[in-house]
């Protein structure tokens, strides 16, 4: 579940190690990189040093990005081991000053040595061991006698291997050895990170590569004809021209840009901002008196209407003046079935149909005969979508028809200028005098309502009476 | 026509609708139109709560339609539902598996669903009687036969819209668990969906790890349009407020906004500096704002019209793993790897 798979695959979520590298490639450019120094470190001078504070400022030039950004983006890099510290090498950390620094060598890269083989990670906690008796403590001691039991037949290799590389290291200089200590430090301080340190590794869930548990679709003739099909239709498809889509996300963004709290607030206030949730309750989904924006909104669009539980119910009695309330409750009814359980769906299509299709219906809707042809040969075989084509029929009159009528007239207009502008609240004078937040009844204690109620009819709670 | 014939036929056909999507991506006309816009003044959004609880990883949430309670799962099983503007939990259940990838709120506030490594999708309703357990009213609705990855009700509490790693969606009749259509096509995984705010339409658009965005006729079953411009798996798609269009977030580290009457890539989202993947998105109210939860740690907030970066968020401490705005706008909540979840305004 954790593998990673083969290497270089786009596996879950893996970091970007690609990216990363290409950018402490350029951090190591010996015209364009950071400025590298030697650093003096006890006794030995280390070479290809870095200061943090240079890193940091290379980011911000190189990316156009704030100290706070290149802090962050650096400190990525120290916690994935492309960058460690000399003077603390296991805090995996960027100090933006003159700490030095070093590139981890490209040799114990994780994405180079990936896996972390468990026989490296004995070795390395052997020579630990070997150097100093009793320097293995904590969640190293363990790991170090879990792999102990765990390859004891090879335990020799393991101790023969330590030795050597110890040997081998005595051989060279102090700065080298200090050097590599270092960089393997790094690498396993990366890819074994101590209890309570999230590991930077960790992957989610595998996305299979292979097909096991996936759905598999028979490649034959249907399936080649059917993506001929879908291929010609996106060939032959009418397209819109995208400079005119772009002018319609402009139009709609500028006509919605004051009723989004984010971009313009809104008042009173925003409830997140200042713990006062009166924003909240003169939105409620039926309020008496509605807020001048909300009441705007409900002229943006027919479906924007249809959306506000209370626009919708504005719109009904407008409706019933006009007699043609029944266009709006099949309409609802529709909806009703399309979104219902599956069990019920016979019985709403017989009563819809009983209710506003059939000749003499208390509530008879006017659809054009062909569409209540089609409707009447579909009823033969109801499905939850067979009202689909008289439902669309009956939107369509509303959209075109009833719509702009109610939006000219004095129903709408009435409540156009008895619309509330709530006034801006006042700033509170102390900041540590915090508001009680008033809690709300959760929808989840109203009384059962009927099972299948379309959406906007079913709100949620009135927060009208949220606390005291 | 032999079947031989019948497949070369049908692998030129989707050729050239390849290259033809090459061809058309420019981004040329985007910043001419959007030059005449004004640009967006300074940016301040705050972590307004921290709702801390989650003992492990946080891997989605979902806003319920009160605007303020919430619905939260996480690596070790555990799905809370808060209020989260007084930040007090109010139900808890542990799942059966580990890492539910999915959660959603159902749309009259009295039920939520979820699902991840069980390859199940399950209903709970939500009950305030100190006596009922709530798992013991638990519904088994959808069977995948790999992890759920997404799930969302439409319209209604009566049906739930899956997304799954066995490469398939499906849609369920929740009282029955009844299968009532799926929907084949995606080469990959399927990780992430979103129902389309449509007036007369069904449709939804899902994104894969076969790095393709497909939108879906709901009815038919049928994919009616696919884009395939990202480099890597799509983690999170999300419909551009009027339904004209949706945005996707990818671990090519680039969200893009695809438009559905242009038929193509509109924009891209994307730094040089901001080289992790994008886990989830989300539209601000009025489609101007764009917020990307990253696996840096960070979330930028983009201008959608310009193509620009607006802002970057700091304060959660691993992985934004989602990312929601709230139903009336006024904020919009992440959750993390760092076990907590953060509203934002």
């Amino acid at each position: 579940m954790w593998g990673w798979g083969e290497a270089g695959r786009n596996s879950p979520s893996r970091p970007p190690f690609a990216q990363m590298e290409r950018v402490v490639v350029s951090m190591q450019d010996p015209d364009q990189g950071v400025e590298m120094r030697n650093q003096r470190l006890r006794i030995t001078v280390i070479p290809h040093t870095v200061a943090g504070s240079d890193v940091v400022d290379w980011l911000v030039q190189k990316y156009c990005i704030s100290e706070e950004e290149a802090l962050h983006l650096g400190t990525l890099l120290v916690q994935h081991g492309y960058l460690y510290s000399l003077r603390s090498p296991r805090s995996l950390v960027l100090r933006p000053d003159d700490t030095p620094y070093r590139f981890q060598t490209p040799y114990f890269w994780t994405s180079t040595l990936w896996p972390a083989a468990e026989l490296d990670y004995a070795i390395y906690l052997t020579k630990k061991n070997i150097r100093k008796q009793g320097a293995l403590v904590g969640h190293e001691k363990e790991h170090y006698d879990q792999l102990h039991r765990k390859i004891n037949h090879t335990w020799d290799l393991v101790v023969m291997q330590a030795r050597e590389q110890l040997r081998a290291a005595k051989q060279r200089r102090k700065g080298d050895r200090l050097v590599i200590a270092c960089q393997e430090q790094t690498y396993w301080l990366v890819n074994r990170p101590p209890p309570g340190v999230p590991s930077v590794l960790e992957q989610g869930p595998e996305r299979s590569s292979c097909t096991a548990g996936r759905v598999q679709m028979t490649k034959n003739t249907e399936f080649y004809k059917r993506e001929m099909e879908r291929c010609r239709k996106a060939l032959t498809r009418a397209r819109v021209k995208s400079s005119i889509c772009l002018e319609a996300y402009l139009k709609f963004s500028s006509q919605h840009g004051p009723h989004d709290p984010i971009m313009s607030g809104c008042l009173p206030s925003n409830p997140w901002v200042t713990d006062d949730d009166t924003y909240w309750i003169m939105n409620a989904p039926s309020v008496a008196v509605p807020t001048k924006l909300r009441v705007e909104r409900w002229g943006f669009s027919f479906q924007e209407l249809l959306e506000d539980p209370l626009g919708r119910a504005h719109f009904m009695d407008f409706l019933r003046t006009e007699f043609s309330a029944e266009n709006l409750s099949f309409w609802e009814a529709c909806e009703e079935l399309r979104h219902g359980g599956q069990a019920q769906v016979h019985a709403m299509v017989d009563a819809v149909y009983q209710q506003f299709l059939a000749p003499g219906a208390a509530r008879w809707v006017n659809i054009d005969s062909r569409t209540m042809e089609r409707t009447l040969e579909g009823l033969q075989q109801p499905h939850r979508y067979v009202l689909d084509d008289a439902q669309l029929h009956i939107y369509m009159l509303m959209k075109k028809d009833s719509y702009p009528r109610f939006l000219k007239s004095s129903t709408y207009k009435d409540l156009l200028a008895e619309a509330v502008i709530p006034p801006e609240a006042k700033r509170r004078v102390f900041p540590f005098m915090r508001k009680p937040r008033h809690s709300s009844p959760s929808p989840a204690l109203l009384p059962a309502s009927t099972s299948g109620e379309p959406v906007a009819a079913a709100s949620g709670p009135e927060c009208g009476d949220g606390g005291t | 026509m032999d079947e031989e014939t019948v497949e070369i036929q049908g692998r030129i056909f989707y050729q050239m609708v390849a290259i033809k999507d090459c061809i058309l991506v420019q981004n040329l006309e985007v910043h001419q139109v959007a030059e005449r816009v004004e640009a967006l003044g300074q940016f301040v959004m705050k972590t307004r709560r921290t709702l801390k609880g989650h003992g492990n990883k946080v891997l989605c949430m979902d806003w319920c339609k009160d605007k303020r309670r919430i619905v939260s799962s996480s690596q070790d099983g555990k799905v809370i539902v808060w209020d989260s503007f007084t930040t007090n939990k109010e139900h808890a259940v542990t799942m059966p598996c580990t890492w539910v990838m999915a959660c959603a709120y159902a749309p009259s506030g009295c039920a939520i669903a979820c699902g991840g490594l069980d390859n199940k999708c399950s209903v709970y309703p939500l009950t305030f009687d100190k006596n009922e357990n709530m798992a013991a009213k638990k519904k088994s609705v959808a069977m995948h036969t790999n992890y759920l990855s997404a799930c969302s009700f439409t319209n209604s509490d009566m049906q739930i819209l899956t997304a799954s790693g066995d490469g398939t969606c499906a849609l369920w009749d929740v009282e029955s668990g009844q299968l009532l259509q799926s929907f084949h096509g995606h080469g990959a995984d399927v990780l992430c969906l979103d129902l389309a705010p449509s007036e007369t339409g069904n449709t939804f658009v899902s994104g894969g790890c076969d790095k393709k965005a497909m939108v879906w006729d709901m009815r038919s079953g049928q994919c009616v349009q696919a884009f395939e411009t990202h480099e890597s798996d799509i983690n999170s798609v999300r419909y551009y407020p009027s339904g004209d269009a949706f945005a996707s977030g990818s671990d090519d580290a680039t969200c893009r906004l695809y438009d559905l009457r242009a038929d193509r890539e509109v924009s891209i989202y994307s730094k040089e500096s901001i080289i992790f993947g994008a886990s989830s998105v989300d539209f601000s109210l009025s489609g101007r704002l764009l917020f990307a939860g990253y696996n840096d740690y960070t979330i930028n907030v983009w201008d959608v019209l310009k193509g620009s970066r607006v802002s970057i968020l700091f304060g959660h401490e691993n992985r934004v793993s989602t990312l929601r705005v709230s139903p009336d706008g006024t904020a919009f909540c992440s959750g993390s790897w760092d076990h907590t979840l953060r509203v934002w305004a």
